[in-house]
């Protein structure tokens, strides 16, 4: 049956040699923890990626029941979370992943440093993981404040003081991001969640498409 | 290897665990989520309170009037008063009848001889619907179906209502 929808698409559209080029090549032997066990440092990329994917699933799914609304945040959150059938599963493994993707980001960055393909010509690709690490970061900072519960609240009053030490700029690096001069309120958190909900994952999901199409380009690289 | 015919080979067979691993991570990651969204379809509907409407049987008369009356409503995180209708009257038999204004239309609001042209007759302004005095829609008009009726009853002396409950098509 799915072989027959398959074909019947293939044979008008000839989509074999498109997925073949994107999934279809060897694993090369230095890189398969198969040979040699030690190459499961070569997993991080990928487990980051994993663990990404559960956070865009789960957070899509959040936004179901959340509302970015100082009135209803915290409220929507003790909701789906006491009452909703899977929902406190469903927020753990929000919650849990924040931090699990930035484990596995940083594994990830050791493992490209130590086996040095960082280095030419793949240095545009470790700027452009150096992005990918600040948005994630973006996305850890701007997501805690969402449940407004109190550690959200402080948290996120600390984070802004952070913001307005930058140099010359800082106050309206910090009224930017807050929507206000001084107050943490109701125009802060609209702004997170736009941030966190659209901005970021939009930057996150071109990143990782660069990301991935110059790994694809420049194969991964060779043994040490 | 036997010389005997292989029924799955090493590539299906990989294949197939393959698949299977990939699919039962997939699902145990879907499953919570999907059923965190379905959530509100398999919730079991509250089975309504019955409210005190605030008008004694002994005012109820042949003439359907209308009761509005407010219920605290609670809607997932956010609770709310709301203003629910209903028409009201003793039928021929004296029952008490109570009507859900709501017509079966599309769903404006119905009134008792809201129109000068049709007295004894329930009507409705959008689209010219129009019920008999027992609910029933008068054939030939837009509803397809009765008034809804509301559960109710009656305590020292008071009526209490609960959910509207809807009549077949007719
Ligand atoms: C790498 C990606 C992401 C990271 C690191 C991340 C991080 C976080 C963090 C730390 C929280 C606070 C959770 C808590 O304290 O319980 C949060 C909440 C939230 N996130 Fe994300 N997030 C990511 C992606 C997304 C995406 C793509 C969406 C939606 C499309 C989303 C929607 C939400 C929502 C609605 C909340 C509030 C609900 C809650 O607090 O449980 N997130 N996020
Ligand atoms: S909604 Fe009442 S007649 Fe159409």
């Amino acid at each position: 049956m799915l072989q027959k929808i398959y074909d019947w698409i293939d044979e008008r559209v000839d989509v074999t040699p498109i997925w073949r080029d994107i999934a279809d090549h060897e694993v090369p032997e230095h890189v398969n923890p198969a040979h040699h066990f030690s190459a499961f440092v070569y997993c991080f990329g990928g487990l980051t990626f994993f663990v990404v994917v559960i956070q865009i699933l789960s957070g899509m799914f959040l936004t179901m029941y959340y509302v970015p609304d100082i009135e209803n945040a915290w409220r929507s959150v003790y909701y789906l979370q006491t009452e909703v059938a899977h929902g406190q599963i469903v927020r753990g493994m929000h919650h849990w992943g924040a931090s699990v993707v930035v484990v596995m980001l940083l594994l990830h960055t050791c493992r490209v440093f130590f086996t040095g393909s960082y280095k030419k010509p793949r240095e545009l690709n470790w700027m452009v993981g150096v992005l990918l690490f600040f948005v994630i970061l973006g996305l850890g900072f701007t997501g805690y404040l969402l449940p407004w519960d109190n550690k959200a609240y402080f948290a996120t009053q600390v984070g802004l003081e952070i913001a307005q030490q930058v140099p010359f700029i800082g106050d309206a690096l910090r009224t930017l991001l807050a929507g206000d001069p001084t107050i943490v309120g109701a125009q802060t958190l609209a702004r997170f969640f736009a941030i966190h909900v659209f901005f970021l994952p939009a930057a996150l999901f071109a990143l990782l498409g660069i990301h991935f199409i110059l790994i694809r380009k420049q194969g991964i690289s060779g043994p040490l | 290897m036997s010389e005997k015919k292989q029924q799955v080979t090493r590539r299906q067979f990989l294949n197939y665990t393959l698949t299977g691993l990939g699919g039962f991570m997939a699902a145990g990651m879907l499953a919570p989520m999907v059923r965190m969204a379905i959530d509100p379809v398999l919730q079991e509907s509250g089975a309504g309170d019955m409210a005190n409407v605030g008008l004694a049987v002994e005012d109820i008369t042949n003439e359907p009037q209308r009761v509005d009356w407010t219920i605290t409503q609670v809607d997932g995180w956010y609770e709310s008063e709301v203003t629910k209708s209903a028409w009201v009257f003793v039928n021929e038999n004296d029952e008490i009848q109570a009507f859900s204004p709501i017509c079966t239309h599309l769903g404006c609001v119905v009134s008792w001889e809201g129109s000068e042209e049709y007295p004894d007759q329930f009507f409705c302004p959008c689209h010219n619907g129009r019920y008999y005095k027992d609910g029933t829609n008068v054939p030939g008009t837009p509803p397809t179906a009765p008034l809804s009726v509301y559960e109710h009853s009656v305590e020292n002396g008071m009526l209490y209502l609960g959910q509207p409950i809807p009549r077949g098509e007719a």
